[in-house]
């Protein structure tokens, strides 16, 4: 769909992550950062508290509650850096272990301490050289705690937290169900920390520049910067990065800006929300509220006034339908006769209470799975059916207000 | 008040539940138990929802005191 870590990660907001070589070197890391201070678990908590750093991988669950909840079981932990990105549109976390990969070792080696087994969980493809880098980090005496390499699978559901601690345990990639929670007893028993290499690198770079800085960035209530990955109809899409809190209109332009005019902005990926293609919408969970969206992962898709985003959605609501891990049967039964409920609609297929229909399956799959991969295709395809909600009503006279406007 | 959780990775939608407890369980399109509410137990229906709990052929349904849910 894009090729995001082929484009060099020139164009940003705010850089901090990517404002290196990003030549993913270790000696040029530690002559722009140095070292990583020696920190205890406790201090590592406390700073990844007072800076407000969430999680980056999708849900922003504050990482110091994480820390705290694994502590608490007492026993040694598993912990995961998390490099799985099954989402298409989203590619910031490949390009982050490949332009600044340091970064998110050095963060692994913060929160891996007394660890029984530490891993990066990754795409297989970029294991030869992040192998090279761990060999060189423990030969120059960096990394206390020595990493395992294991690999993602390429499937949307397979950086879900349960799924990759159920990979790293040597199971198949998919979530289990969550009456006992990973951080109290992950699959081999032990608690599990699975992390993402996002907020890994951040902390890194909150242990070097203190809490303080990080907050410079971002707004109040949502501290620092986050990578966004934008594509769609913009010149330039790739790898971007910008304090939480920035205008759409200034990420869409540090992505080259628009390409045509737009209609919408899909926001926090495939299990996000459209938005109006608003300059000034502020890019935070705040800011993004009232849609029912959020920044996610940060993925950003720019939907050209032209194209018709009921068959955007339908397109995503099939490819997420095919992604589904076969476990649930809410999930396996009801997201494929979701996706085309909406197909129908989308492809001018009218038939009265077709709308309707669409609601009633996306509530009907809502809560009912081990993951929240049917919430994910509900919520984005609620947000559809209102940001939409001109086209719903003209599709079901059989006609396209997209197409229409190509003339 | 507990709750009812189903563990969806085990649940095959046999139907027990939705039969033996009606007041909170529904039948979806497929047969897998549906939430007429938000799975809290009221104390009057503790015991049939101990039953379905029991008699799950898959062991997918648990009940769940709330701080623990």
């Amino acid at each position: 769909m894009i090729s995001v870590a082929e484009a060099p990660p020139g164009r940003q907001v705010q850089l901090r992550l990517l404002a290196g070589s990003n030549d993913g070197r270790l000696d040029s890391h530690l002559a722009q950062h140095g070292r990583l201070p020696v920190l205890e678990t406790n201090q590592v908590m406390g700073m990844a508290r007072d800076a407000g750093l969430t999680g980056r991988g999708g849900a922003g669950f504050p990482l110091w509650r994480k820390l705290s909840a694994v502590a608490a079981g007492g026993r040694a932990p598993v912990v995961i850096a998390n490099g799985a990105e099954g989402e298409p549109a989203s590619g910031k976390d490949r390009a982050l272990l490949t332009y600044a990969p340091n970064l998110v070792l050095d963060g692994l080696q913060l929160v891996a301490l007394g660890a029984q087994s530490v891993v990066l969980y990754a795409p297989a493809a970029g294991h030869r050289a992040l192998r090279e880098l761990l060999d060189a980090r423990r030969a120059a005496g960096l990394d206390r705690v020595p990493v395992r390499l294991v690999t993602a699978p390429d499937a949307f559901v397979a950086g879900e937290e349960s799924a990759a601690a159920a990979a790293v345990a040597g199971r198949g990639a998919v979530p289990a169900d969550k009456l006992v929670r990973i951080t109290e007893s992950g699959p081999g028993g032990a608690p599990t920390l699975v992390q993402n290499v996002e907020t890994l690198a951040h902390l890194a770079m909150i242990a070097r520049y203190g809490a303080g800085w990080f907050r410079a960035a971002g707004t109040a209530e949502e501290p620092g910067t986050f990578l966004a990955t934008v594509s769609g109809a913009v010149a330039s899409p790739g790898v971007v990065e910008a304090g939480y809190g920035v205008a759409l209109g200034d990420l869409i332009a540090a992505a080259g800006g628009a390409s045509a005019p737009l209609s919408a902005v899909l926001v926090g990926g495939y299990h996000g929300g459209w938005v109006p293609a608003e300059g000034a919408l502020p890019v935070s969970r705040a800011g993004l509220m009232p849609y029912g969206g959020s920044p996610g992962a940060g993925v950003i898709v720019a939907l050209p006034r032209n194209a018709c985003g009921l068959m955007e959605t339908a397109r995503i609501a099939g490819y997420l339908a095919g992604q589904v891990a076969g476990q649930c049967g809410p999930c396996v039964n009801g997201l494929p006769r979701l996706a085309s409920t909406l197909t129908d609609l989308a492809q001018l297929r009218a038939r009265p209470g077709l709308p309707a229909e669409v609601d009633r399956l996306a509530r009907l799959v809502t809560g009912r799975g081990a993951c929240r991969h049917p919430d994910g295709t509900a919520r984005l395809i609620h947000s559809a059916m209102r940001a939409f909600e001109a086209d719903v009503a003209a599709h079901l006279t059989g006609r396209c207000l997209a197409t229409d406007a190509r003339g | 008040m507990n709750r009812l959780h189903v563990d969806w990775t085990a649940c095959d939608g046999r139907g027990l539940c939705a039969e033996l407890l009606p007041e909170l369980l529904v039948e979806d399109d497929w047969g897998y138990p549906a939430p007429r509410g938000d799975m809290s137990v009221p104390p009057a229906l503790e015991p049939a929802a101990r039953q379905a709990v029991d008699r799950c052929p898959a062991l997918a349904l648990r009940l769940t005191a709330p701080a623990s849910s």
